[in-house]
């Protein structure tokens, strides 16, 4: 599958750690994610997944080695670009980060307001994308009316919007149904098809079987070798 | 900006209570300040109103020749603070009093000596006319030999004006106490929005939004604050002055001086003044918010 893609890494690990005093999260961690690959981290909770992937958007900073985000070394961004770099990411977060008290248009166009994207081309964007993941009819709602595949589908949205050429999605079926999951999953396959790298932390083996794509597996903070299954 | 506007009302809108606690307390702050503001342009210009009336009598030996007043008069106008100087000779005098007293005046016609002295009536310039300028050219005056007595009545001028003084002091102390506890309740207001609202804000952080996005909606939202803020505050204290001013203005102006409102200059400053207090807690507490 890899053959297939191009061959040219969007993000990279050399050597990572994170350490929370004296507690290692993250171990050593070398990795290198493919433009417009499909990409699991797999492992148990507290295995690290969520952590490798809030270094990636820089929710938080390594202890030690070196990530690069499409040619950006993350340990040399200054603090003021960081909002720039995470406009490269769409992040899908397990427990949806919808603002409660915005409805489910104002929730997704945020991203777009933030990049400075002029009004009514937010309108056009916005409504397309609540079209395709099927929130259309519930753009008005706040999300704490919505069930949680409704709410996860509007935060896939939200990833989705701004074009990001990465979508980083941290257990994004992990309270879903399996309708719900199945939906959300292949919205993420379907953006992945036009074009973004997608990187899935997850523990449902299910998913992962079912995808067929690239597996990485985290166990106690350490990366086990990186297996095609 | 329109956008920033609009999500600034919004937000005042979705925390009601909070952003009135905000207006109110900058409101008490501004009426209170404006209160003293109020006291102390008034007073001043009663004060004024008051001084310009000052003037100092000297009056002179009796038998003082005739030929010694010009250069008495020369010596007199020399003296710092001197504006005019007048002569108002006994008998002068004498008509004058008996001008006064009408009808007593028949009074005065079985007088068979005028007992008024001669004297110098002294107005001041306005510019000196502080009290301790007031008397040291009594002083100076009083210390010339044909000179017998000055007067410049109105004593308790000089005291008053020491305790408005005073009291100018202390408004300036308490403008400056209540600015920083307008600051310092508007800041705590917002870091209690900016926390009540803190995962709001790190999903906007999460998105992409830069601070300069975050920060604007919660400035624009400060200055509104300070404005409202600043004009309830003047508002009650014109709802207290229309009531006060009607009672006072009857009964103690009596047509010397008017009791006035703020002029447009000192509203507009004072409400400028209050949308800065806004402006500044919020800068104060999303400085410390967005560091983390």
């Amino acid at each position: 599958m890899i053959e297939e893609q191009e061959k040219s890494a969007i993000i990279r690990l050399f050597h990572v750690y994170r350490h929370y005093g004296s507690k290692n999260a993250l171990i050593d961690i070398t990795l290198d994610v493919f433009k417009n690959e499909f990409l699991f981290i797999s492992g148990h909770s507290g295995a690290g997944k969520t952590t490798l992937l809030k270094l990636m958007y820089l929710g938080e900073s390594v202890s030690d080695g070196q990530i690069i985000i499409d040619g950006m070394n993350l340990s040399r961004i200054s603090r003021n670009r960081i909002p720039y770099l995470r406009r490269n990411f769409g992040i899908v977060f397990q427990d949806y980060k919808l603002i409660p008290t915005k409805t489910v248009f104002e929730n997704v166009a945020l991203v777009l307001e933030a990049a400075g994207v002029k009004r009514r081309q937010i309108q056009k964007k916005v409504r397309s994308v609540l079209r395709t993941v099927g929130m259309e009819q519930r753009q008005k709602s706040l999300p704490p009316s919505l069930s949680g595949g409704e709410q996860q589908r509007v935060a896939v949205a939200r990833a989705v919007v701004g074009d990001p050429k990465i979508i980083l999605a941290d257990e994004p079926t992990g309270s879903l149904d399996s309708d719900a999951a199945d939906f959300i999953f292949d919205l993420l396959k379907r953006f992945h098809t036009r074009g973004a790298t997608v990187v899935i932390a997850t523990h449902d083996r299910e998913l992962i079987k079912k995808a067929g794509d690239r597996v990485v597996h985290l166990t106690s903070g350490r990366l086990e070798t990186p297996s095609n299954i | 900006m329109s956008l920033f506007i609009k999500k600034a009302i919004h937000d005042i809108r979705q925390n009601r209570f909070l952003n009135a606690v905000t207006v109110i307390t900058i409101a008490l702050s501004v009426l209170i300040v404006s209160a003293f503001m109020l006291f102390l342009i008034n007073t001043t210009e009663i004060m004024n109103s008051w001084k310009n009336g000052i003037r100092i009598m000297a009056y002179l030996k009796q038998g003082t020749p005739a030929a010694d007043i010009p250069g008495l008069k020369k010596k007199i106008l020399t003296m710092y603070g001197t504006q005019e100087v007048l002569f108002i000779s006994k008998s002068e005098a004498l008509n004058l009093l008996k001008d006064q007293m009408q009808r007593q005046a028949s009074l005065i016609d079985n007088l068979k000596e005028n007992p008024l002295p001669d004297a110098f009536e002294i107005r001041m310039i306005p510019a000196s006319q502080n009290w301790e300028k007031v008397e040291a050219l009594a002083a100076d005056i009083e210390s010339l030999p044909q000179v017998v007595e000055v007067e410049y009545g109105q004593q308790w001028l000089g005291r008053f004006t020491n305790i408005l003084n005073l009291f100018k002091l202390a408004s300036y102390a308490l403008g400056a106490l209540f600015f920083l506890a307008a600051v310092f309740f508007v800041a705590n207001t917002i870091r209690l929005v900016l926390y009540s609202r803190r995962e709001e804000i790190e999903i906007m952080r999460l998105v992409g939004a830069t601070n300069r996005f975050i920060k604007i909606p919660f400035y624009i939202e400060g200055i509104i604050q300070g404005g409202l803020g600043g004009m309830v505050g003047l508002a009650v204290l014109f709802v207290f002055f229309m009531l006060a001013s009607s009672k006072v203005g009857q009964d103690f102006s009596a047509g010397y001086f008017t009791i006035r409102f703020l002029p447009p200059d000192i509203l507009i400053f004072v409400i400028i003044g209050s949308m800065f207090i806004g402006w500044l807690g919020c800068y104060l507490s999303l400085k410390q918010f967005l560091k983390v």
